[in-house]
């Protein structure tokens, strides 16, 4: 997935204009892709259009009806259809969420402030922990790193829920340490972002060790060593750089666990957010809702990939350098 | 999470001495073989492990925790969970495999066409895959269900649909080499037919580092069948599915935690016993060449 952004990025400052011009490309065509398929999945749902995207059937009356047909295009041909809704989409317009009545973007826009803050503290838990633990633990065979990398391939395979049920019983229920569920303050985030943060602290220890170990395998950690630099000075400063990279190819991987397990943490906890507007949406089948969400995750997906390029030209001074 | 290259990377270092001696003898592969062993047997005969009725209701009985009696308590209607979580092997195992199935076999497809169809269609392909892998496979699943509605049958197919990408990724990756190998050189050389070559030749060599992928797959998929069913999106309740029964005691969270605790630590125990079979599995064929 990422090569799909990385191959440009290798002669970005021999040709600015056709870089930039090939990651908007790119960004254009996954939001495409991704209309398209949820315009064929809601198409796919059997049943009167109009009661698909009103949430069920009566729910509008006559006029309302003729209204939806007439603003959707439902009686006009297929193409047609899909072209209009492109438009919209493209746009930010998903139509009224019916079951908040209001714009589906706005509904998003709002849970997304929570969600954010969830995933932006269960980041910055995992990679502080991962960093601490591969900065450790790299290069050893056994001790701490058999007990930590055993404790990552468990909770690797754990499931995201079952880290916060384990978590809710005990610091809540048992000792009233933190609230059960809500969205209030500091206290009500410490728990959720330590049960999402775990599995990609697992993760990215893992791809962080393996990337530290092999830039300490190279002769340039030799030559540092011989100049009598420390050994966690050399990791720091010269280790650590060349195992940021190795994490470039799990970016979505990434992505996909900060997403899918912040929709799990938070009906753990009873937060809102993107996660429960989410499921909302689907179980009351609001569909412009959906679209909405799906069309957001694809975008948060090409943004934070082409971020994560631009940063790799940051720390990889090799990566600038044209190849032509 | 989902199947990656992490998954592809040999276990290394931490085999301890013993291991390396005697691989089939480490507690690696011994617990997991075991816990895996038993859940097979808890599919096929259930009632090899209790002698209740999963479904039996209790009155005198609700909301026990764990004893001597109801090894994992009984939840609000008096029925003993560890029988329900038993009898919910089956149904979770099923998916789970059926789900991998699914995933791997689109896979396959999508991967092979991704790497050998003709140049339009092949980049038309690889964009495809790698639109689907711009969605969180939770995402995917959840967009599947929107559309085909609760159930058994689609829970399977929400699974595995939404981790079809994944592993057409990595089949595409397979080919590509298989593609430039020595074998499907000598194959064109001698005429062979193009469809032949993609049968006999391609797709056997594809297949094979794949299995063991698929083996820590029905892992994946368990795990992503119970958080379907935790958020209340999978089987339909009369079931009892794993994830059903933890959903279930979500509601009981804070008067009775076994509810739920003790059905999600049988799912992480299951996929993380599977996971480690399938590592071992791999890196007792890496070291043995047979892969």
């Amino acid at each position: 997935m990422p090569a799909l952004l990385h191959e440009p990025a290798s002669n970005l400052a021999s040709k600015p204009t056709r870089w930039a011009m090939q990651h908007l490309g790119v960004i254009f065509a996954v939001l495409w892709g991704a209309a398209t398929i949820t315009f064929v999945a809601v198409k796919l749902i059997p049943g009167d259009p109009v009661s698909i995207l009103t949430g069920g059937e009566n729910v509008v009356d006559q006029a309302e009806r003729a209204l939806m047909i007439q603003q959707y295009g439902l009686d006009r041909p297929l193409v047609v259809q899909y072209a209009r809704y492109l438009g919209h989409a493209l746009v930010g317009n998903f139509g009224e969420s019916y079951q908040y009545r209001r714009p589906a973007i706005s509904v998003i826009v709002e849970a997304a402030v929570p969600t954010l803050q969830l995933a932006g503290a269960a980041i910055v838990l995992a990679l502080s922990l991962a960093v601490i633990n591969a900065l450790a633990t790299a290069g050893q065979r056994r001790g701490l790193r058999t007990v930590l990398s055993g404790l990552e391939l468990a909770l690797l395979s754990t499931p995201v829920y079952w880290i916060g049920i384990v978590l809710l019983a005990l610091f809540s229920f048992r000792l009233h340490w933190f609230p059960v569920t809500g969205n209030d303050g500091f206290a009500a985030l410490v728990l959720p972002s330590i049960a999402l943060g775990l599995p990609l602290t697992a993760l990215l220890s893992q791809v962080l060790r393996d990337g530290l170990e092999e830039a300490l395998s190279q002769p340039f950690a030799l030559t540092v060593r011989t100049r009598g630099v420390s050994e966690i000075a050399l990791r720091v400063r010269h280790g650590l750089r060349h195992a940021a990279l190795a994490v470039s190819t799990l970016t979505g991987t990434l992505l996909a666990g900060v997403l899918g397990g912040s929709i799990l943490t938070e009906t753990v906890f009873g937060r809102s957010g993107i996660g429960q507007i989410t499921l909302q949406a689907i179980k009351t089948r609001d569909m412009p809702l959906v679209l909405g969400l799906v069309m957001m995750s694809a975008l948060v997906f090409v943004v934070i990939n082409l971020m994560v390029d631009a940063l790799y030209l940051v720390i990889d001074p090799r990566l600038r350098r044209a190849r032509v | 999470m989902s199947v990656d290259e992490s998954a592809l990377r040999p276990l290394r270092a931490h085999l301890g001495d013993t291991s390396r001696r005697r691989p089939w003898r480490a507690p690696g592969l011994l617990l997991p073989s075991a816990f895996v062993l038993l859940l097979v047997a808890a599919m096929y005969a259930p009632e090899w492990f209790t002698a209740l009725a999963p479904d039996a209701i209790d009155i005198d009985a609700i909301l026990q925790p764990p004893g001597p009696g109801h090894w994992f308590g009984t939840d609000e209607l008096g029925r003993d969970l560890f029988c329900r979580v038993i009898y919910g092997t089956s149904q979770s195992l099923t998916i789970g495999v059926g789900a991998m199935a699914i995933a791997s076999l689109g896979g396959i497809a999508l991967g092979t066409a991704a790497s050998l169809a003709p140049p339009t269609a092949r980049s038309i392909l690889v964009r495809l895959i790698d639109i689907l892998l711009a969605f969180p496979e939770l995402l995917l699943a959840l967009l599947v269900i929107a559309v085909l509605g609760r159930g058994q049958v689609n829970t399977l197919l929400a699974v595995g649909l939404s981790h079809i990408a994944g592993y057409a990724r990595l089949v595409r990756s397979q080919v590509l080499q298989v593609k430039l190998s020595g074998y499907v050189e000598h194959a064109v050389t001698l005429g062979e037919g193009r469809w032949t070559i993609v049968i006999q030749h391609i797709v056997p060599n594809t297949i094979r580092p794949l299995m063991i992928l698929a083996t820590i797959g029905v892992g994946t998929s368990v795990l992503a069948v119970s958080a379907l069913s935790f958020l209340g999106l999978g089987v339909a309740p009369p079931a009892a599915d794993w994830g059903a029964l933890l959903a279930d005691g979500r509601n009981f969270l804070e008067i009775a935690p076994w509810m739920s605790l003790l059905p999600a630590t049988v799912v992480a125990i299951s996929v993380i016993s599977i996971t480690l079979l399938g590592r071992r599995l791999q890196v007792l064929l890496a070291r043995g060449g047979v892969s």
